[in-house]
């Protein structure tokens, strides 16, 4: 697929502002400013960028416990993104639900989820709407190595393929789910796993936003015509802990900074780029600036934004009392 | 004897009881933590590292890793103790609870009945339960009322470390299904714990605080704020007994219709939502059994009818508190 220019920067600035958000996260969370449990996606941005930037507001996703970069990427609004985080009342979940909550339905985001293997099933539904409607939207399911293992997920397979759902299944595969590595966890293949529910499937380099996002495009075309759920298996790496605070004893002396050194999807985006001479380094950096600028600021404000007070607790349980 | 926290408690009533008994086995996610990883010396024990040390004693055969996937390692943990084995399973956070409920309330809990008699189902289901943690609604419930309907079960709520071992060793050497329910902002809580293994028996309840005035039942975490309550009431003359329950499934009603008959004022603390919960239930077996003795409206003290929320703030408001309890002995007295 070719690219212009806005494409490329565009994509280019929603890596970045997730590898800044995660950093920025990581830096606060360190530092006591955020409560709760916070996992990180930092390493694993072209998977979510290169799949959300075919995707546009009648699109749905579902994603999981480690769901900043799939908010990101979808366009969720970011300063209201940290406001949650900080649990603050204009965060985009007025502060109840945290980092294992975003969600934003306006933007086709239908939420992290923090049980794993929640999303699959809810994305078949958000497909049944767009299948139903005839919305030409298509639903995409994030869930992980180790939530590939989940009767959840392998349920959605079939019931996709049996309802002919304009579905994506994404396994964003890092790893690792906690400490344990889906080297022994997962067993056959995910490939093998489409088959066996006579899905096509794709495995891809999660580190080259182009690969996934051409990958990604088939798929999405694929839905699109009606020709029902394929899955793609992502293979990435990601640079922090399971959750923030997580001391990695099960991971390889020296594995962060290898990854980080050579396997760093913004590094390998801007070399590709300058070197077929689609974007000047000055622009990427212009942009590096911004986000930076964006980041900052939404930290301050979020430092500084007001708690949802006592009334708060008590509404939104229910639509009508 | 020395001071043990409740993580190290639960801890060692494990490793005792799997030294004693070759049958008791271990699995849940990240026990061996994981089975892939560097040393044994690293095993994670579970996400907070309740079982830690056990990978590296026990050894693969007895202490294993299980792919996400609660339905079927619950369900295998079911059919393993139908068939012979003494599985003692780690179910994380109780919420996940929801992916593998049939595998709890339509098998393990049914078998005994629904085969007349001919089958045990020794199994320990322990699971995280609790607001505090600043985990918001999917990782925060206090779901033990919801187990306690469930006829075959088995449901203890232990209060402190010294409570946590003794339930422990009993809940593994019980043949029925047991679900356990460990408080995770308990975990480094310590007291005085017995080294050599003992056993506090199912539905016995233990008095923490004996007085005449009021009876506050609390469960759980609520204990511990129950008898701060007491103590500092104490001072003004309102004695308070304090009952903990333990287990909620079978329930000790003839202590408490004791002491509701000694005091006749009663609030009940629980960490649940209000409608149909440990509170609500104790609250009308009271009402059946004990009108009569009361001098004053029952009181319950809960969580809101509200998913448990993320900010800091919120939860604060959402757990019980202390003050909520003062408060609402006092209010018996009005
Ligand atoms: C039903 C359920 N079981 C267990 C957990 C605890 N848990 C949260 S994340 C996680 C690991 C998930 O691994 P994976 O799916 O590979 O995603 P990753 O963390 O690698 O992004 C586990 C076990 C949970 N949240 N929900």
């Amino acid at each position: 697929m070719q690219f212009n220019r806005e494409q490329l920067l565009e994509a280019y600035r929603s890596m970045r502002t997730i590898r800044d958000f995660e950093e920025r996260v990581h830096e606060e969370f360190s530092g006591g400013g955020i409560p709760g449990f916070v996992h990180l996606y930092a390493g694993e941005e072209a998977s979510a960028v290169g799949i959300c930037s075919h995707l546009d507001n009648r699109d749905m996703i579902a994603s999981t416990h480690r769901g900043h970069g799939h908010c990101i990427a979808k366009g969720v609004d970011v300063p209201g993104m940290m406001m949650e985080i900080y649990g603050r009342r204009n965060g985009v979940c007025g502060g109840k639900g945290g980092s294992m909550h975003i969600a934003d339905l306006s933007k086709g985001m239908m939420g992290a989820n923090g049980i794993v293997g929640g999303g699959p099933p809810l994305i078949c539904g958000a497909a049944m709407t767009a299948k139903y409607k005839k919305t030409g939207g298509v639903a995409v399911a994030f869930v992980g190595d180790g939530g590939s293992n989940q009767g959840t997920t392998l349920e959605s397979y079939n019931l996709a393929n049996v309802w002919n759902l304009p579905v994506i299944f994404v396994v964003e595969d890092n790893g690792y789910a906690e400490s344990t590595a889906s080297g022994w966890s997962v067993s056959g293949t995910q490939l093998d796993r489409a088959k066996g529910f006579g899905m096509p499937g794709v495995e891809v380099d999660g580190h080259d936003f182009f690969a996934v996002h051409e990958a990604a495009s088939e798929c999405i075309d694929r839905a699109r015509n009606g020709d029902g759920p394929s899955l793609m298996h992502v293979k990435l790496n990601r640079f922090f802990g399971h959750f923030e605070g997580d001391a990695m004893t099960y991971r390889e002396e020296g594995e962060i900074q290898r990854v980080r050194a050579e396997r760093d999807s913004l590094k390998i985006f801007r070399a590709r780029v300058t070197e077929m001479a689609l974007l000047e380094d000055a622009q990427l950096d212009e942009i590096d600036a911004q986000v930076a600028a964006l980041i900052d600021q939404c930290v301050k404000e979020s430092e500084n934004a007001a708690a949802p007070s006592e009334a708060d607790l008590l509404t939104d349980v229910y639509v009508t009392y | 004897m020395a001071k043990k926290s409740y993580r190290q408690a639960i801890n060692e009533a494990i490793a005792q009881e799997m030294r004693r008994d070759e049958n008791v086995l271990l699995w849940g996610e990240d026990n061996a933590g994981g089975a892939g990883a560097k040393g044994e010396d690293d095993a994670w024990g579970g996400v907070l590292g309740v079982t830690k040390g056990l990978y590296p004693e026990f050894g693969p055969d007895r202490v294993l890793d299980t792919p996400i996937s609660e339905s079927a390692f619950v369900g295998a943990a079911a059919g393993a103790a139908a068939t012979g084995l003494r599985p003692v399973v780690e179910l994380m956070f109780a919420d996940f609870m929801g992916v593998c409920f049939d595998q709890i309330f339509n098998q393990a809990a049914k078998f005994r009945y629904m085969f007349g008699g001919k089958a045990v189902t020794p199994l320990v289901v322990r699971t995280m339960y609790g607001a505090g943690f600043r985990a918001a609604s999917q990782h925060s419930q206090c779901l033990y009322s919801l187990f306690t309907h469930v006829p075959g079960l088995k449901v203890v709520v232990p209060s402190s470390p010294y409570e946590a071992k003794g339930l422990m060793i009993q809940a593994i050497r019980d043949d029925d299904p047991v679900i356990f329910f460990e408080h995770k902002v308990m975990y480094d809580e310590e007291e005085e714990v017995p080294d050599d293994p003992y056993t506090i028996p199912f539905g016995e309840a233990n008095l923490t605080r004996e007085g005449d005035d009021v009876t506050i039942v609390a469960l759980g975490r609520m204990v511990g704020f129950a008898n701060q309550v007491a103590d500092k009431l104490e001072k003004e003359g309102i004695s308070c007994t304090v009952l903990d329950p333990r287990t909620t499934s079978p329930f000790d009603t003839e202590t408490l219709m004791e002491c509701v008959e000694e005091t006749g004022r009663v609030v009940v603390v629980d960490e649940s939502n209000p409608r149909c919960s440990m509170a609500s239930d104790i609250s009308s077996m009271i009402a059946q059994d004990a009108f009569g003795a009361l001098k004053a409206p029952i009181k319950m003290v809960t969580a809101p009818h509200t998913p448990v929320p993320f900010a800091p703030e919120l939860e604060d408001l959402y757990v019980p508190s202390t003050a909520k309890i003062e408060a609402a002995v006092r209010a018996t007295f009005a």
